[in-house]
């Protein structure tokens, strides 16, 4: 079973995602923000990570960055929750380090293409 | 509960906390201390409400969240300055994004025109040219080139008989490609050019190539004519390209989605009909086209192949996969599993997952019952243990006082479960006082105190009422107007302090306000006046101060719209004593008034007096008790035939016979036999209440009589003692009503004879 980490400050798309996600057949981990991602990254080593680019302590762009400079987890493809509103933001997630975007608000099948897609 | 809606009620929970973060941010920044980190979290909060709000489709929400949400942004980006002026349209901002997500949870309307002024003035403070484009206008394919002639013409990819398909991008096999009649039109060739970049983003080139194989069967060649020898090869570079023939309907579109993620990544052509070399290498290499009906790389015979790019191992050759590589799922998993040398370092952190529990309150009551139970039922066997005379340095004693020990900390941790922070009933108060002052003309702020102090959830639900009511009445009538706290020396702003503590097993709440302090003079005339009390009555300072609790008081001139609701500082008595709370105020003239309420930390056990009454125990509420005295014969006045009062001190105090009360016997003994508890009820009113005997003080276990029997007038609940037995508890204000129904009858007409 395929494991997804997913980092959001906001419990309700935390739930969001866990929903669509464990519906989908996938392993869900939990991060509240960036810096707790980190840690939970090492202990679940997931397939892929969601994360949202606004969070307290260590936001997303912060958090990909240091993924990607982590030799033991930059192959570990990213997806970031972005909203249409904000084409730059995405920008700035690609030259973070990004894999993909997801575009809020998502719906689950659109959600679990994106996985597939960047997923092994 | 459906799982979304489950959802729906996080996300309103959530939303309470994010309106609390954000107000707190706001209130920060109007003080000036707003540093980026304060602006940030505030936009966060408002981001995230929007998010959530978008989930469930909450559009009146989401869109002034929008706007909210907008100028914020411009504000953490410096475009807008942050200011206190700014930070107070913010502030009222947040009571109408409040009003939103209480209207969207059903709680309430909102005053759209109200919202949509609101809205402008946000808008005003951002470049009204800069206000942002509605939400669909900025679609991915932004970044996407034009779209080819061909697409741009539907009708063009069913049209198979003339050259109009041909692309002035893709020259360089025009001539190919004007030879229309040999194409057939549902195939493509997608030439992909990766750069490194797209590696170290964790995409991949194999999935590109299963993606494109969704669209329909392909075949892949590599080119890595690129590839330097070993010692030159950087194991992260990216050398090796690609040409796929694809075979779709789907059109181009469909094609350049699959590429969607590694834009700007990957040096990319689509072209319809087959590519000359590609087409030529591929038949070349026929031979050793594997079987699979779909998808189908292939690789130039150059054994050191597709440098695995991410996967960042040491020894890049090592991992190179086998030169023909399928497009299967598991060839590619070797990438992420080879970078997988354990490190488990901090296996230990929990996910918020595994942090948090989420319980059904219910499991938690009947957990707290059981609890209960236990302290009963360790009370009983201590009790048993006491009567049988074992002494106290046996073993069996010093058993049960370890499991009396360990009974009481279940006991505490067990309500630790259940209690909460105040802070959910505090986080409301701020807008309360905002308001109030508005509505009054006041100027008041709002300091709070003790916000994390813990109380049980049941008693929480019921904070609220009576510290609104406090509050109100600390703003309309402790603080002065401005003018008139100029005129006084002090600070036109006036302070008003909401704070919370533990003391000796109850939790205090204070509400102090900096004002004028209660004008003793005037409460006392005006009591006369109502007839609450006689003119010529010698009262203390504490108690004309606390007449303000009198049923009927009010002290404002005139009726003002914040305290004129017809609750006055009695209702709050009340409600305040139906908790088995106290109230009480201290007020020093000029200098302001403090109300100190103070309620048990749960409502699952109760402090009491446990008396005797014919025969029977019963509990009587600590709270309710004044105090306990034995009469004396001379203290006792007959009033009527039956009736009989009891002087305490300059006053009279009806007398009531507990047992009589409630049924238990039909004369009652002369009061002068028993004890009498001095009780006071709700409303204020007195009566002295005759008991046989008093075993003391306890605390006990409330067991609800109406889940296990029925309602009894005159009875609140019951409990178990430490022997066993069901012993009643009085509901003291039921008992002094039953007498109040009762008795005047018999009494009455002997009043007015003796008149």
């Amino acid at each position: 079973m395929r494991t997804i980490l997913t980092v959001d400050d906001s419990r309700t798309m935390r739930d969001m995602l866990r929903m669509a996600l464990a519906g989908a057949g996938f392993n869900v981990v939990e991060a509240v923000d960036g810096e707790h991602g980190l840690e939970v990254l090492s202990a679940h080593r997931p397939d892929v990570i969601i994360t949202d680019i606004n969070m307290p302590k260590l936001d997303g762009f912060g958090f990909i960055e240091a993924v990607r400079v982590d030799d033991d987890y930059r192959a570990i493809p990213i997806l970031v929750l972005t909203t249409e509103s904000d084409p730059s933001k995405k920008q700035r997630a690609r030259e973070a380090g990004a894999t993909g975007w997801i575009v809020k608000p998502f719906n689950p099948e659109k959600l679990v293409e994106a996985i597939r897609r960047v997923a092994a | 509960m459906d799982e979304l809606e489950a959802i729906k009620v996080t996300f309103f929970q959530e939303c309470e906390e994010l309106l609390a973060d954000l107000e707190g941010g706001l209130l920060a920044m109007q003080e000036g201390v707003g540093d980026i980190e304060t602006v940030n979290a505030v936009f966060r909060a408002v981001h995230s409400i929007k998010g959530g709000a978008g989930a469930f489709g909450l559009e009146p929400l989401v869109r002034f969240a929008h706007v909210f949400e907008t100028l914020l942004d411009a504000v953490r980006s410096g475009e807008v300055p942050n200011t206190v002026d700014l930070a107070a349209v913010m502030l009222r901002a947040s009571d109408v994004l409040a009003d939103h997500v209480s209207a969207a949870r059903g709680l309430g309307d909102v005053d759209m025109a109200a919202s949509a002024a609101m809205a402008d003035e946000l808008k005003a403070w951002t470049d009204p040219s800069a206000a942002p484009p509605p939400a669909a206008v900025v679609a991915e394919t932004a970044e996407a080139p034009p779209p080819a002639p061909v697409a741009a013409d539907p009708d063009a990819l069913d049209d198979d008989d003339l050259g109009f398909d041909f692309q002035p991008m893709t020259i360089s096999i025009d001539a190919q490609a004007a030879d229309a009649e040999l194409i057939p039109t549902n195939v493509w060739t997608v030439s992909i050019r990766p750069k490194s970049d797209l590696y170290r983003k964790a995409n991949e080139t194999a999935l590109l190539l299963r993606e494109l194989s969704r669209l329909g069967p392909i075949v892949a060649t590599m080119d890595d004519s690129a590839l330097p020898t070993l010692e030159f090869l950087d194991a992260e570079a990216a050398y090796v390209t690609w040409s796929v023939r694809v075979e779709t309907d789907d059109g181009e579109e469909a094609i350049r989605e699959v590429f969607e993620f590694v834009d700007g990544d990957c040096e990319l052509d689509i072209v319809r009909g087959e590519a000359p070399v590609e087409a030529a290498l591929a038949n070349l290499l026929s031979a050793i086209e594997p079987p699979a009906p779909h998808a189908a790389v292939q690789a130039a015979p150059e054994p050191v192949a597709e440098p695995a790019p991410v996967a960042s191992a040491p020894e890049p050759v090592a991992e190179a996969p086998p030169p023909v590589v399928a497009a299967a799922p598991a060839a590619v998993a070797a990438a992420p599993a080879a970078a997988a040398p354990a490190k488990v370092t901090q296996a230990d952190v929990p996910g918020p997952g595994q942090s948090v529990i989420r319980v059904d309150p219910e499991r938690i009551d009947r957990l707290i019952d059981l609890v209960g139970e236990l302290v009963i039922n360790q009370a009983m066997l201590a009790q048993r243990v006491g009567e049988y005379g074992i002494a106290p340095s046996s073993n069996l004693a010093m058993g049960l006082d370890e499991l009396e020990q360990l009974t009481r900390e279940i006991q505490d941790s067990v309500m630790a479960i259940r209690a909460q922070p105040v802070k959910s009933v505090f986080q409301r108060m701020p807008r309360l006082v905002r308001e109030v002052a508005n509505m009054t003309g006041k100027q008041a702020r709002l300091v709070m105190d003790g916000e994390n102090t813990e109380v049980d959830k049941t008693v929480i639900e019921r904070l609220s009422d009576p510290i609104t009511h406090m509050l109100r009445n600390a703003i309309d009538h402790g603080l002065e107007s401005p003018e008139e706290r100029r005129a006084a020396g002090k600070n036109p702003e006036g302070v008003v302090r909401l704070a919370a503590l533990h003391r000796s097993g109850r939790i205090v709440i204070e509400v102090q306000d900096d004002g004028k302090g209660i004008n003793r003079e005037r409460v006392f005339s005006i009591a006369v006046k109502k007839g609450l009390i006689s003119p010529d009555v010698q009262l203390t300072d504490e108690e004309i101060d606390n007449l303000i609790f009198l049923p009927g008081f009010s002290t404002a001139d005139k009726i003002s719209d914040v305290s004129g609701r017809g609750v006055g500082m009695d209702v709050v008595k009340r409600s305040v004593q139906a908790l088995g709370g106290r109230i009480s105020i201290t007020s020093r003239p000029g200098l302001g008034s403090t109300f100190t309420l103070s309620l048990p930390l749960t409502l699952a056990v109760l402090d009491g007096m446990v008396v005797d009454v014919a025969g029977e125990t019963l509990v009587v509420p600590l709270a309710a008790i004044v105090e306990s005295l034995r009469p004396k014969a001379e203290e006792v006045r007959p009033l009527g035939p039956v009736g009989s009062v009891l002087a305490v001190r300059d006053s009279f105090v009806p007398l009531i016979d507990v047992g009589l009360a409630l049924g238990y016997r039909n004369t009652s003994p002369s009061p002068t036999e028993g004890v009498v508890l001095l009780v006071e009820g709700e409303d204020g009113s007195r009566a002295a209440l005759v008991a046989d005997a008093i075993h003391g003080q306890r605390q006990v276990v409330i067991k609800s009589l109406e889940q296990n029997y029925q309602q009894v007038e005159g009875v609140a609940a019951a409990t178990i003692l430490g022997d066993g037995r069901v012993a009643l508890i009085l509901d003291v204000d039921a008992v002094i009503n039953l007498r109040r129904r009762e008795s005047p009858r018999p009494t009455e007409p002997s009043l007015i004879a003796a008149e």
